[in-house]
């Protein structure tokens, strides 16, 4: 799991302050402007490449929470599936009706119901720390599964909460002070453009994102991620350093989950539907832990850019290659042994995989770091990002 | 009581076809330290050739060929993509054995199609009743072919010359290897043994009696209850394997019955996740030691 094999060159020559500065001020720069590129999007692309934009922002959202605990922490997790569930039925039962007979609700604010679902989430995550803080490896990832099938029988039987397998419950839609994330509501123009619901759900998810992205990049340079780090190398001399073990692992393991019930809520608002899986391949199947896995690796565990470019790949080539055949005529094919975008995503992926592992451990985010390399490198947290 | 009685036979049963699977996630870790993930899509590409056989083989013929083949599929993974990666680690090779997993499965669920053949002609379906209680052919030949291989793997594992070269190098691979043990030739055994215990499971998995469906997605999930029965005993121990795979027959048979059929799935992660607790290397696996 450690992604030793990216060590410093101890003998980097020095690089001059302000060679230094300049890059710093590049990068900066192109943050901003893939910011701007991203703020701009809504104005030049109508509502299904958003929608399939959207649906990528939720792989990154819980593909940086699952990067800083199997990179980061060095623990594997195979539950991403389960808390992606807690995630979204917190949402959905936080922000539900309380006068509907059929499910429960409590009627929150939708803007509270999602900070409530995260809590819910991380708090879950925290619950598990008894088993996650004693086993390690792979011994950790199947008993992590363990979550994913509980997640499938609770999400089958307790229909008040979830609505049932057969029909579902429908989310709340988001509002924000109360201006709705719909079709509702005031009738805004930006150059021309009507901002309607997939616009403003965009940027709403572009919000959470940067959020997620710009908390972990700060939690991995901190002092957090450093113990983080010092457990996953090593659990005995990281303890004898003063980590303390125990609660770095539980705390690592409440954050990522936190992030993938953030990304739970962003699903059933995505889907505008929460519905439970009828067997273990569904929205919070296993197949789903496995492609946030992927996410993971293909990006270079630990990475927090890594983990977006792997969510792009993962979660946007089924996206794109279903927008694009219905002008190529592609997956035209029905019925038995027909490909389809999901299929030949998996395949794409799964081969990533194994390409990553043979050629690259570090994943992209070593291949990026090669073509970049004025990053300064002997500093420490830069070992995992 | 009969109930109950039926019950133990059936899970018993149930648990000989996941010990098959466990021992051989046992087998590929104790040779290579990896965890297979691939394990599932194994059984499933030999229960395909079986598919594709059967018409002209006949039952027997194809089960063979289903056999062999996912022994073979098992070899070429290990020759073709393991062993070229020394340099990685034994967690990187199980993420690659994920990517694997896909790639087989979701390509032989596509070929299967709507199609879910049942595998087991020989014995499916076929009860009959001894004392009052209602026993099922498959779990009998299950348990018994079980019995048959697990006990040959076990006396080849203490006697024959393989199995001395594979517990020495379970013991500490460099030693082994200058004692002169090619270690290529036993990880790549194992390998082939696991893939042909697969083999033989899926003729079992893909039944009337076992699973109530065909050859399908749904094999492959099954398959994955074998990861709790292999933890459950303990990774690197072989006895671990067949008792984790009896105990995880039995608490599904019995959850099934006597709380109710969705849970008995979650039922035996519960109950690996609570011998975990106590005992966080399994039943019988070797506990780790720091030194510090």
């Amino acid at each position: 799991m450690s992604d030793t094999a990216v060590k410093s060159p101890a003998a980097a020559p020095p690089t001059p302050p302000a060679k230094r500065d300049r890059t710093r001020l590049v990068k900066a720069l192109l943050w901003i402007g893939l910011l701007v590129v991203l703020l701009a999007i809504p104005l030049y692309l109508d509502a299904a490449w958003l929608k399939a934009g959207q649906y990528m922002m939720i792989g990154g959202v819980g593909a940086i929470g699952l990067t800083l605990l199997v990179g980061q922490a060095g623990q594997l997790s195979l539950a991403h599936a389960f808390f992606l569930l807690a995630g979204a039925t917190g949402y959905t039962v936080l922000s539900g009706p309380t006068d509907d007979e059929r499910v429960f609700g409590l009627g929150l604010d939708p803007a509270l119901s999602l900070a409530g679902a995260v809590v819910i989430a991380a708090l879950l995550g925290l619950a598990f720390a008894p088993v996650s803080g004693r086993l390690r490896g792979i011994y950790l990832g199947v008993a992590s599964l363990s979550l994913v099938f509980l997640g499938l029988y609770l999400g089958q039987s307790a229909e008040t909460l979830t609505g049932g397998t057969s029909t579902g419950r429908t989310p709340e839609p988001f509002s924000l002070f109360g201006f709705p994330f719909t079709n509702e509501g005031p009738e805004i123009e930006l150059m021309g453009v009507p901002i309607r619901q997939a616009e403003r759900l965009w940027y709403l998810f572009l919000l959470l994102t940067v959020l997620a992205f710009v908390v972990a990049r700060a939690a991995v340079s901190s002092r957090i991620g450093r113990s983080w780090r010092a457990v996953r190398d090593n659990e005995a001399a990281a303890s004898v350093m003063g980590v303390n073990v125990t609660r770095a692992k539980a705390g690592a393991f409440a954050v990522s989950s936190a992030y993938a019930g953030l990304a739970g809520a962003m699903t059933v608002l995505w889907f505008d539907i929460l519905k439970p899986d009828e067997s273990e391949f569904g929205t919070y199947g296993i197949n789903i832990s496995i492609a946030f896995l992927a996410m993971v690796i293909i990006g270079g565990l630990g990475s927090v850019p890594g983990a977006l470019v792997g969510a792009l790949i993962v979660n946007g080539l089924p996206q794109v290659l279903s927008l694009y055949s219905a002008d190529l005529g592609w997956f035209s094919g029905t019925g038995d042994g027909a490909l389809t975008p999901i299929l030949v995503s998996s395949f794409v992926y799964g081969a990533a995989i194994i390409l990553v592992v043979l050629f690259e451990p570090g994943g992209l985010a070593a291949i990026g770091r090669r073509i970049t390399p004025s990053k300064k490198p002997h500093l420490p947290e830069e070992q995992g990002k | 009581m009969n109930t109950f009685l039926q019950l133990v036979v059936n899970g018993l049963g149930k648990g000989a076809v996941f010990a098959l699977l466990a021992l051989g996630f046992v087998i590929i870790f104790k040779a290579t330290e990896v965890v297979n993930f691939a394990h599932g899509s194994l059984v499933l590409f030999g229960g395909y050739l079986v598919v594709v056989t059967r018409e002209s083989l006949g039952w027997a013929g194809a089960s063979l060929v289903g056999i062999v083949s996912a022994g073979l599929l098992a070899l070429l993974l290990e020759r073709f993509l393991l062993s070229r990666s020394r340099h990685a680690d034994a967690n990187s090779l199980a993420l690659l054995t994920i990517g694997v997993d896909v790639i087989i499965t979701e390509e032989i669920v596509r070929r299967l199609g709507v199609t879910l053949p049942f595998l087991g002609d020989a014995w499916d379906a076929q009860p009959f009743q001894i004392g009052g209680i209602t026993l099922f052919r498959t779990h009998l030949v299950a348990l018994l072919v079980a019995a048959v291989l697990i006990t040959a793997f076990t006396l080849a594992f203490k006697y024959s010359n393989w199995g001395v070269a594979m517990r020495a190098q379970a013991e500490n691979r460099e030693a082994a290897a200058l004692m002169g043990i090619r270690s290529s030739r036993v990880t790549a055994t194992a390998w082939l043994v696991a893939g042909v215990l697969a083999g033989v499971a899926v003729l079992f998995i893909a039944t009337q009696d076992f699973s109530g469906a065909g050859l399908s997605r749904g094999t492959h999930s099954i398959a994955l209850a074998a990861f709790p029965a292999a933890i459950l005993g303990g990774l690197d121990s072989t006895a671990g394997a067949v008792v984790g795979g009896l105990v995880v027959g039995l608490v599904e048979a019995l959850s099934a019955q006597y709380v109710s059929f969705d849970f008995s799935k979650s039922a035996v992660f519960l109950v690996m996740l609570v011998v975990l607790v106590v005992r966080p290397s399994g039943l019988f696996g070797t506990r780790e030691s720091t030194r510090v």
